[in-house]
């Protein structure tokens, strides 16, 4: 080793330390202390802190409120996030076009992703009032109680994630169509290829690849979104938009059942983690990811 | 070509209306308090500036976005200057273990809040932290670090290294040739993370909402959530408030979406 390479060593150790420093004391040392948290009883206000193993899995593997919340984050996740996909691609599609106003028009589209979670939460909040709320002003004057019925909260809820997050993959696709060259699509108009078929033949699967990370992003957000339920519909009603992460949230700070919370924040940690493993996989196989 | 500027229009309309409820709520923050209940008319009669009177004078809101505007300044600071370090190592150095320690960044990405929230308020508690902005420093720190040192790495990789190595040649040390050299050339790079990571931090909610108890550190998204309705909710005033709140956001993106954009990009297209 030259000395020069010696002191480019001790260099990049030196600009690391102070990162790494960081992210091990702020962010691994947290995420492993919550698994033994879960092993724990530990409710502060009573001063119990004990010891208990798995029990609190054990307990969540047939509570039905956990269940329900299982079901309502994956409902939450693949409709918004398949929704996102659908509109955002014919959205990007509808921008490739544009010659003109594309400053405003990426203005536009991104306000509603660069605002914070829980403003997006109070102008559907808003929206959704049953007697002066614009939704049911423009669905013709019904009644309806979106955030209080049941059977509306869940759709209500999907509504507004979609409406904040789908400009973020119309904005990859919209990237992605910008660099496939005219030519591909002249030479394939040579050839007799319709429309349709150039979409079919040449767009869609030169998408593939930015549709596939979008949707990695995406539903990893989706699995661990919390802001926008919690502010919006707060889990209600009757637990129909509680999401794991909602459940989690009031075990471990309105319930103060620091042990059973950590719990089930563990459990998202693994959702999380095994989808953007199985992912990467995915991505693997398609010769993306290293 | 006269198709073409009439579909251009019909996207920007589409657009507008895509952005409505965003309008909506400004048209409500001026609306006067008799006329917000009733539906139609979509117009008011007038145009009242009495909610931003109430929000900047009677609540906490005003102080809620001096805190807002210092944790994410500071958070922005903290997380580049670590962050640029970092990645330069990572792009440039022959660190051990770069594999592994790239690996661990990405994780650190998709660690999911709900998860490292009760460990970090035990740590905030056991610091003496609780209730100031350096817990909000630190928490939104840790979650934009992994995003920052991912896309700074990317950008300094596509920097050509001869001017680096023409430094060198001439004795420059590596904190000399990364401080006059390099520094300069990824400055649009440094824009791009510095814009997300004061987005993020404005936006941030968990943490705030977990680590603040009082009008010394609460940020605006905590204030705006608990905001206070005395016999019914004052929907005029928390909608003077959400623009309020929303006001960085806005400036961003209308004013700075060239960098905006490049930083999405990046972060999203070098996986």
């Amino acid at each position: 080793m030259t000395p020069r390479q010696r002191a480019d060593r001790r260099a990049g150790l030196v600009f690391l330390a102070p990162a790494l420093l960081t992210l091990a004391v702020l962010t691994l040392y947290p995420g492993a202390w919550v698994i033994w948290l879960s092993l724990q009883q530990r409710i502060p206000v009573f001063g119990i802190e004990r010891f208990v193993g798995p029990s609190h899995y054990l307990f969540l593997a047939t509570d039905p409120r956990f269940w329900n919340a299982a079901w309502v984050t994956l409902a939450f996740t693949a409709i918004s996030v398949g929704l996102e996909l659908v509109l955002g691609l014919a959205l990007a599609l509808a921008l490739r076009g544009q010659r003109w106003g594309r400053r405003l028009a990426l203005s536009l589209l991104l306000l509603a992703w660069a605002l914070p979670s829980v403003v997006t939460a109070k102008l559907f909040e808003w929206l959704y009032h049953p007697g002066a709320g614009l939704v049911n002003f423009l669905l013709g004057g019904r009644p309806l109680n979106w955030l209080g019925d049941p059977a509306l909260a869940l759709p209500g809820l999907i509504l507004a994630d979609v409406w904040r997050t789908m400009p973020f993959v119309a904005l990859l696709c919209y990237a992605r169509l910008l660099t496939i060259p005219v030519e591909v699509y002249e030479a394939a108009q040579v050839d007799g290829a319709g429309r349709l078929a150039s979409f079919a033949r040449i767009t869609l699967p030169l998408l593939r690849q930015i549709v596939l990370i979008a949707l990695l992003f995406r539903t990893l957000d989706a699995l661990r979104a919390f802001d926008i339920m919690f502010v919006l519909t707060g889990g209600g009603p009757a637990g129909t938009t509680e999401t794991l992460t909602v459940y989690a949230y009031r075990s471990l700070f309105q319930t103060l059942q620091l042990g059973f919370g950590s719990a089930i924040g563990a459990a998202v940690f693994a959702l999380v983690m095994l989808t953007a493993w199985g992912y990467l996989q995915m991505l693997r196989r398609e010769g993306l990811a290293e | 070509m006269k198709v073409g500027r009439v579909r251009d229009v019909a996207v920007l309309v589409l657009l507008a209306a895509y952005a409505g409820p965003f309008f909506w709520q400004l048209l409500t923050s001026f609306k006067p308090d008799a006329e917000l209940l009733v539906l139609p008319p979509l117009l008011p009669s007038r145009l009242t500036l009495e909610h931003y009177r109430v929000v900047l004078e009677q609540s906490l809101i005003p102080r809620a976005l001096v805190n807002s505007l210092g944790v994410a300044a500071l958070t922005t600071l903290l997380a580049l200057a670590l962050g640029v370090l970092a990645a330069y190592a990572l792009a440039r150095l022959p660190v051990p273990g770069k594999g592994l320690l790239l690996l661990v960044v990405i994780a650190g990405t998709a660690f999911p809040h709900i998860a490292t929230v009760s460990p970090l308020y035990l740590l905030m508690r056991a610091l003496g932290l609780r209730d100031t902005w350096t817990a909000l420093v630190l928490a939104n720190t840790s979650f934009a670090l992994p995003l920052i040192i991912w896309l700074l790495a990317g950008f300094i990789r596509e920097i050509p290294e001869e001017l680096e190595q023409a430094a060198f040649l001439d004795g420059a040390s590596r904190l000399q040739t990364f401080r006059w050299v390099l520094l300069p050339l990824v400055a649009p790079g440094l824009a791009s993370a510095a814009l997300l990571t004061f987005l993020f931090s404005w936006n941030e909610f968990l943490f705030a909402y977990t680590f603040t108890a009082t009008e010394a550190s609460r940020t605006v998204p905590v204030a705006l959530a608990l905001f206070p309705g005395v016999f019914e909710v004052p929907w005029g005033d928390i909608a003077a408030a959400s623009i309020l709140a929303s006001l960085p956001p806005v400036l961003i993106v209308v004013g700075l979406q060239r960098y905006l954009v490049r930083g999405l990009l990046a972060g999203a297209l070098r996986e």
